[in-house]
């Protein structure tokens, strides 16, 4: 029954050979592959978790952009808002403007007008006053040397320009 | 079409033989002579002085190894010239004195030594021109290639899902040693299916030496063991009467070299069985040589269909029971390395 009893020129031998794979393995072999394993490893899970973050960063980016877009567009609309509001004002105002000047002119040149009226007036009482002391001396100095019919056509003329005086 | 094919290619040599009045007659008696089932099977999975390679017309190849026995001085000399020195071979097979009969210490380079130190080489070769690659190359750059590509999924697999599970966060203490013991099996249980030298002796199929691999395991769990373990043993959380007559501590100690003691039985007995199987599915065809080549033929022929099928098995027991060997290991480890929370147990 040598199959199940152990052999000591083997059982010696092959500790000496395991020990030596062993010492060569573990002390050259194994942690080489390991550690360089390892640090793939952990160079990918870092790559990984840096990809995410930047995702995550990129996520955040949009976000801030569709929020910048939308805020401009407010902004927009509101300056928009803003100057038709001031254009409307600045052409009411400027109506307004307008119609005071006009108003302003007009009083002017009603009080102008008025004046000249006035003015007119006065010439033609002037006038008229003149022309009756010139017809007036022109019929005295015939009159008298006339006779009394005459006289009569003097008084209605005089008259007649004193009427014609009184409505201004 | 396919199953047609198959029955035409199993009666193919059954035709041919059939025509040959008698084939195996002819080359000599060698092969009519009906096969010693003992010599042939035990001097397949045993060990021996001389590595046997094969026998070409009746003329032996055979690799004679040096015998280095140790009494009264150092005697090396091969099997040929064993009896000038006063040795002879035992029943077993093994040296003895001629004189009294009594074994001497026996330290030959035996064929399964000589396998041993060839797989060992193949190894380490593979292993250190693998770590090589790594030194070479930058890893965050590169792939892996040809070696290293091989072997770094399997060092991978192992070290994450075995190792690092069965141990626990001390593992990258122990991972050397589990990787050099599984990939230590599971190139000698691989060569070992190689039917020719160097491959072929029964290595992992050998007590003594998955008994040194038991051992190494042993150590590696109980000097590395941590106090907490050492108490479990010897003074374990049951009542006190069962300490005080120390049942259980005898339990736990034994239990201490049960462990190892299944592994190598274990290794032992299931490259040992495949070894045997695959020899005696072969030895149906000498065997049924004396039943006439009719049968011998067809035998011959399913034999062969037979014998890839188990060599396809033993390929799966090889890598098996290498798994089997390195997880059970870690997780004795694993045990001797009890983490917190089953302290609050």
């Amino acid at each position: 029954m040598s199959l199940i009893t152990p052999d000591f020129g083997l059982l010696f031998w092959m500790v000496v050979i395991f020990g030596i794979v062993f010492f060569l393995l573990a002390k050259f072999g194994f942690p080489v592959i390991t550690k360089a394993v390892q640090t793939r490893s952990d160079h990918i899970a870092d790559s990984l978790k840096a990809a995410d973050e930047a995702q995550a960063r990129l996520a955040g980016l949009a976000e801030e952009q569709a929020r910048m877009i939308e805020e401009t567009r407010l902004e927009q609309s509101r300056i928009l808002k803003e100057a038709s509001e001031s254009r409307e004002r600045i052409i009411a105002q400027a109506k307004e403007e307008a119609a005071a000047e006009a108003a302003k002119l007009l009083d002017h040149a009603k009080v102008e007008i008025a004046a000249e009226r006035e003015s007119a007036i006065r010439d033609i009482r002037r006038q008229v006053a003149m022309i009756s002391v010139e017809v007036a001396e022109k019929i005295v100095r015939k009159d008298l040397e006339g006779d009394a019919g005459q006289q009569g056509l003097i008084d209605r003329m005089v008259d007649e320009a004193a009427q014609a005086q009184i409505p201004n | 079409m396919r199953k047609w094919l198959l029955i035409l290619l199993l009666l193919l040599p059954t035709l041919a033989l059939a025509q040959t009045p008698d084939p195996v007659g002819e080359d000599g008696g060698v092969k009519a002579e009906s096969l010693d089932m003992n010599a042939y099977l035990f001097g397949h999975v045993g060990d021996a002085y001389e590595w046997h390679i094969t026998t070409i017309n009746g003329k032996e190849i055979a690799l004679m190894l040096p015998c280095i026995v140790i009494e009264d001085g150092i005697h090396v000399f091969t099997l040929h010239h064993a009896a000038e020195h006063g040795y002879t071979l035992n029943e077993d097979g093994k040296l003895v004195n001629a004189q009294t009969g009594v074994r001497p210490l026996d330290l030959s380079i035996t064929k399964n030594v000589l396998g041993l130190m060839i797989d060992s080489v193949l190894l380490v070769l593979l292993i250190l021109l693998c770590a090589r690659w790594y030194k070479k190359h930058d890893v965050l750059k590169e792939k892996p290639t040809g070696l290293a590509a091989l072997l770094e999924p399997v060092i991978v697999m192992i070290e994450q899902d075995v190792i690092k599970d069965a141990v626990g966060p001390e593992y990258k203490r122990f991972s050397p040693y589990l990787l050099t013991a599984f990939f230590f099996i599971l190139i000698n249980n691989l060569m070992g299916i190689v039917p020719v030298f160097p491959g072929g002796a029964n290595i992992t199929g050998n007590i003594a030496v998955t008994a040194v691999l038991a051992i190494f395991t042993f150590l590696m769990v109980n000097l590395f063991g941590s106090k907490h373990y050492w108490k479990e043993v010897l003074w374990p959380d049951v009542p006190l009467f069962l300490k005080a007559i120390p049942i259980m501590p005898l339990i736990e100690i034994l239990g201490l070299f049960t462990k190892p003691f299944s592994l190598m039985i274990r290794l032992f007995a299931n490259i040992l069985a495949g070894h045997i199987m695959l020899l005696s599915v072969i030895a149906l065809i000498f065997l049924s040589v004396a039943l006439g080549p009719v049968l011998n033929g067809s035998l011959t022929v399913i034999a062969a269909l037979f014998g890839v099928f188990l060599d396809c098995l033993e390929l799966l027991v090889a890598f098996i029971q290498a798994y089997v060997f390195t997880m059970l290991s870690a997780v004795f480890i694993g045990l001797a390395h009890p983490q917190p929370e089953h302290e609050t147990n």
